[in-house]
């Protein structure tokens, strides 16, 4: 990519998250430019989530510098994120189960009247229209999301992530709940999200999603970051190879190789 | 839900086969007047919870009347039991909020204790001191420190909850055993009597009614005021271009609505002042006492009118509000709401405020209604209106319920209670039915979870 010249939209520098003790993240540097998404692999444990944790402010990072736009941001908190165009689609979708979709999309965000009442059907207006665009199918905008299928609450999840006009999103595992038909859906929002400029940090488990969609990977393996590569310049064993011994391209064996199918 | 329903009772053709043909034949015929009733329910948008509620209070009120032989559905009666249930009703309406945060506070009957008797003094000791005896200002200065005091007391326990990260639990039990302390400590045990005298018509005692006329005002105002808002309410969703319930449904529940509105205040106003009060009201006027007396309706009671003015703000503040749609969410998945940028924290500490807001308006109306306040004032009362709350609804692993369902929990209670004392039921088996109600009505809810959410 030629992008490397240019101001990233975020970088993430000398990240360290301990949890009593244990390093979830040790010292982790990657960034992220606008009209790029990088993928973040490695196996279970490796630290993606705990990192873009402190991305989305849902656990501040105990050190490291965050910038974006090659300025210095404090985030603390979900709400300093917001501000700076962060949204973030969690593996868990953080939905509360027993309020309804346009209350979800909402959630934190609420549209109000002139009043201060909260303006429902303004809100429902709004959600019929984003769910027209990444799930036609979708129709139960009155029941708590918890009466929806698995599919249904992940679209939910999505829908308030492209809702607010994210110039960073991030999306941890967002297929792991989909069928065949919604996840090409999904694959088809990232291109055209991509397209419009925004960054898009992509957390997968899935190596073919990660080679269709990301022009860069990011491994990690217990905490630490392996490397950052290309897609282009590498094959799909060598981030294996990345992801399971923590070898960089070029130093695997072919023996390493085959043990890994 | 509907897959379910259909698999079931395959199931059942499958295993039940002869002899039960004809009453298989009762048994699907009666599924399908419920599968039609539950159909009819979803089309109005209509809770069967609340349904399945109102039904349980006619059955009580029924199996009462009968067994008191035509008392229990008396005016005089419903007129008592409608200014009983409001202290239950005002600080249930509190208690839906902080059980659905997954909170409890048992401290509410101590802190009615202590504010109550805070207020008491105030206006019957420290105020007469300054402002001299019944001064018009009295009342006032006296409600409004009461609600002050009650906010301080639930926020300090609210911010011990959110910030301090103690259980709910803990802290209000501490609470339940601080303020009654508090209570006693105020007067030393001594019963404080008697209030100022406008203080008293927030009680709702004999001259504390709006009489006849106003209550058939204050009645066709609200009918009109529920109707316009269903009208309203239809207007909105027909511009968004959302679906519209059909309109018969839409015009019997206004019709239902309005008769239920009307019918109330017809009953409240059929219960007459008793002769001697209506002969001070009649010499006061100067209106000739006739020989056969005078009918004249006492009308709401203020009492009444407060808890029903708290009870729809209260309402409203839960589904129309931020603060309200907050308190849902932290219920529902307290994760997803931090993470949505809600500041939990200072909204739990928010619904405990609010809550002793509420007892204080609680308060004041018990003290106005004994004239008095003792140290043991609402002993209690933190059980009648959490089982007020369960049985309207309110889930105790939170996220879960509503204020019309607390009324009508706190309803329940009341006409409980206030029945047996009509029967002459003793006080210890009075207690023992109250306990029983309230683990039944817990068990019947959680029954209720696990077949919908099948």
């Amino acid at each position: 990519m030629t992008t490397e010249t240019r101001t990233p939209l975020v970088e993430m520098k000398n990240i360290h998250v301990s949890f009593g003790g244990v390093h979830a993240v040790e010292d982790v540097t990657v960034d992220l430019h606008p009209g790029e998404v990088v993928a973040l692999v490695g196996g279970n444990g490796a630290g993606k989530t705990t990192l873009i944790r402190t991305l989305s402010g849902a656990h501040p990072a105990d050190s490291g510098e965050i910038l974006i736009n090659g300025e210095h941001a404090t985030i603390t908190n979900p709400r300093d994120a917001k501000h700076y165009g962060i949204e973030t689609i969690y593996q868990t979708l953080a939905l509360a189960d027993n309020v309804d979709a346009p209350s979800n999309m909402f959630l934190g965000r609420e549209l109000t009247n002139r009043w201060g009442s909260l303006d429902d059907a303004a809100m429902e207006d709004a959600t019929r229209k984003v769910m027209g665009r990444l799930n036609p199918k979708f129709k139960n905008f009155k029941v708590p999301v918890m009466s929806l299928s698995g599919g249904q609450r992940q679209s939910v999840a999505i829908a308030r992530a492209v809702h607010f006009n994210a110039k960073i999103l991030i999306m941890d595992e967002p297929t792991a709940a989909l069928g065949p038909a919604e996840t090409a859906q999904v694959r088809d929002l990232i291109e055209q999200l991509r397209a419009e400029g925004i960054g898009i940090f992509l957390i997968s488990h899935d190596i073919h999603d990660v080679f269709d969609l990301a022009d860069r990977i990011s491994v990690m393996l217990q905490g630490r970051l392996v490397g950052t590569v290309n897609k282009a310049d590498v094959t799909k064993d060598e981030v294996l190879g990345m992801i399971i011994i923590g070898k960089k391209p070029g130093e695997t064996t072919a023996d390493e190789v085959q043990s890994f199918h | 839900m509907q897959d379910g329903i259909d698999t079931e009772s395959d199931l059942e053709q499958l295993t039940e086969s002869g002899p039960g043909e004809a009453a298989m034949a009762v048994a699907g015929g009666l599924r399908g007047v419920a599968e039609w009733g539950r159909r009819s329910f979803r089309a109005a948008e209509i809770d069967v919870r609340l349904v399945g509620m109102l039904v349980a209070l006619v059955t009580i009120w029924i199996t009462f009347d009968i067994l008191s032989g035509g008392t229990f559905l008396s005016p005089r009666n419903l007129w008592n039991l409608s200014v009983q249930t409001t202290i239950v009703a005002i600080m249930a309406s509190g208690m839906v909020l902080i059980i659905v945060t997954r909170n409890i506070d048992l401290s509410v009957g101590s802190m009615l204790g202590a504010i109550g008797m805070f207020m008491a003094l105030l206006q019957a000791e420290w105020l007469p001191e300054i402002l001299g005896f019944d001064h018009a200002l009295t009342w006032v200065i006296t409600g409004v420190a009461g609600v002050i005091l009650g906010a301080l007391i639930g926020g300090f326990q609210g911010v011990i909850v959110a910030y301090g990260r103690i259980p709910s639990f803990i802290v209000t039990l501490g609470g339940l055993l601080v303020w009654r302390g508090v209570a006693w400590r105020l007067a030393s045990g001594r019963t404080i009597a008697p209030m100022d005298t406008t203080f008293q018509l927030l009680g709702g005692g004999s001259r504390g009614t709006l009489g006849g006329t106003v209550s058939w005002i204050v009645g066709g105002v609200a009918a009109a005021a529920f109707v316009a808002s269903m009208v309203l309410r239809r207007r909105q969703r027909a511009k968004w271009g959302f679906g519209l319930r059909p309109t018969w449904i839409e015009a019997s529940l206004a019709v239902l609505g309005t008769a239920v509105i009307l019918g109330t205040v017809a009953v409240i106003n059929s219960y007459p002042m008793p002769v001697n009060l209506a002969r001070a009201y009649a010499d006061e006027r100067g209106i000739a006492w006739p020989e056969g007396g005078l009918q004249i309706p006492l009308g709401i009671a203020n009492p009444v009118i407060i808890a029903i003015v708290v009870t729809l703000i209260m309402s409203y503040v839960a589904t129309r509000r931020r603060f309200g749609r907050y308190v849902f969410s932290i219920g529902g998945n307290p994760e997803a709401a931090e993470l949505g940028g809600i500041n939990s924290r200072w909204t739990i500490v928010k619904t405990f405020a609010l809550m002793g807001v509420l007892v204080g308006v609680a308060a004041a109306v018990q003290i106005a209604r004994l004239n008095a306040a003792t140290s043991g004032l609402g002993t209690l009362a933190e059980l009648y209106v959490i089982a007020a709350a369960v049985i309207g609804g309110t889930s105790l692993s939170g996220g879960v319920g509503t204020i019309p369902g607390a009324v009508l929990g706190a309803l329940v209670m009341q006409s409980l209670q206030s029945g047996m004392v009509l029967l002459g039921v003793d006080a210890p088996i009075q207690d023992i039915v109250v306990g029983v109600v309230l683990v039944l009505a817990v068990g019947l809810d959680t029954i209720y979870r696990r077949r919908a959410s099948r």
